[in-house]
């Protein structure tokens, strides 16, 4: 039985404590929305591609704390040079999990690459993730769980969901309020006087 | 400069004219360097740096500023602090022909995406510039690039390329 996005999202996102999000654009930014909007989420509604970067300068400037990249696998593949840098990088408190139904879900729901078997756990371990996983079931979602809260990373995880439409959930869209609501969640009110 | 500013991290795609600052800034034990596969990372890497709170300057020869252009976007619609500093292909004195296009569209299609652009023809400008800049970008929260002109690199030919 095939995982469906919202549940997949959910279940990461539950008691997430102090992790910190970046979602990427489209239906990814939607599904973290689903889950709760919350300040320490940073939703994208641009940038296509630049997803997992944030992610890896937001594990470099906070290593302390745990980052997780949720992104598309239509925004993964327009950046899949970040997988070789990320790993260069070696960031112990980073992971990336693309939601992948295989789709171009806003734009028509056209194929993307992996409908034909282009594997991204595949190359993340290859370009020299800690772990890369592929998961088609519930099963694996909460070693997935653990491993992104607690072992060495980066981690990097492609979960295959169902292709299905269902309700947009918007986060805010503008930029800059986006940015400042995570930066004083974050950092402290004094940020804004940086 | 970049020490002064408190940059701790620095992203690039090499170019021969910032071979001596990529070393210098690996050799800093308050700098990180991050090499990238392409330009775009670049503005990725520093939004992501910012709002965690660390400052991230960006290294790219004139003709990665062709593969940020939509990521220029975010930066804008954001209001992130971007440094770009930027060495110059395609200029007087070009050898390549294949560089002269987007070296000459650099400067303006920098600013069609709204960064502030100064361009610096001599080496005595380059530290106050980049202290300009820097100053401009994370006190006005805005995109900045310095533009380091093919004439102060002083690249002719591959060969000489090779032997810096």
């Amino acid at each position: 039985m095939s995982l469906h996005r919202r549940d997949v999202v959910k279940t990461l996102l539950a008691d997430r404590g102090g992790l910190l999000v970046v979602a990427g654009l489209g239906s990814t930014a939607w599904d973290c929305t689903a889950a709760g909007d919350h300040p320490l989420t940073f939703p994208m509604w641009g940038a296509m591609g630049c997803a997992a970067m944030m992610g890896l300068g937001l594990a470099l400037a906070q290593p302390q704390r745990r980052v997780l990249v949720v992104t598309g696998d239509g925004e993964m593949l327009m950046g899949l040079g970040s997988l070789a840098t990320i790993a260069v990088q070696k960031p112990e408190n980073l992971s990336v999990v693309v939601i992948d139904n295989e789709r171009y879900g806003e734009t028509g729901m056209q194929e993307t690459h992996t409908a034909y078997g282009v594997d991204l756990a595949a190359m993340a371990r290859a370009a020299g993730f800690a772990s890369g996983v592929l998961l088609r079931d519930a099963a694996g979602l909460s070693a997935l769980r653990k491993a992104m809260r607690e072992a060495a990373g980066p981690h990097f995880a492609q979960v295959k969901v169902a292709a299905e439409r269902i309700p947009l959930v918007l986060p805010p869209r503008e930029g800059a309020l986006l940015k400042g609501r995570f930066r004083a969640a974050l950092l402290g009110a004094g940020a804004a006087l940086e | 400069m970049l020490q002064r500013h408190g940059f701790g991290l620095v992203g690039y795609v090499p170019d021969a004219g910032h071979k001596r600052l990529i070393e210098l800034c690996q050799a800093d034990s308050r700098m990180r360097t991050v090499v990238m596969t392409t330009e775009e990372e670049g503005v990725g890497l520093a939004a992501g740096a910012w709002l965690g709170g660390t400052k991230c300057a960006l290294l790219m020869q004139s003709s990665g500023v062709g593969n940020i252009v939509n990521a220029l976007g975010m930066a804008r619609e954001c209001r992130f602090p971007l440094l770009l500093l930027v060495t110059m292909r395609g200029e007087n004195g070009e050898f390549n022909p294949w560089q002269v296009p987007m070296g000459q569209a650099t400067p303006e299609v920098l600013r069609a995406m709204g960064v502030a652009v100064h361009h610096v023809a001599s080496a005595a400008e380059i530290p106050g510039q980049v202290d300009a800049s820097a100053r401009i970008a994370f006190g006005s929260y805005c995109a900045a690039a310095v533009l380091v002109a093919q004439t102060l690199i002083g690249i002719k030919s591959f060969q000489e390329q090779a032997d810096q």
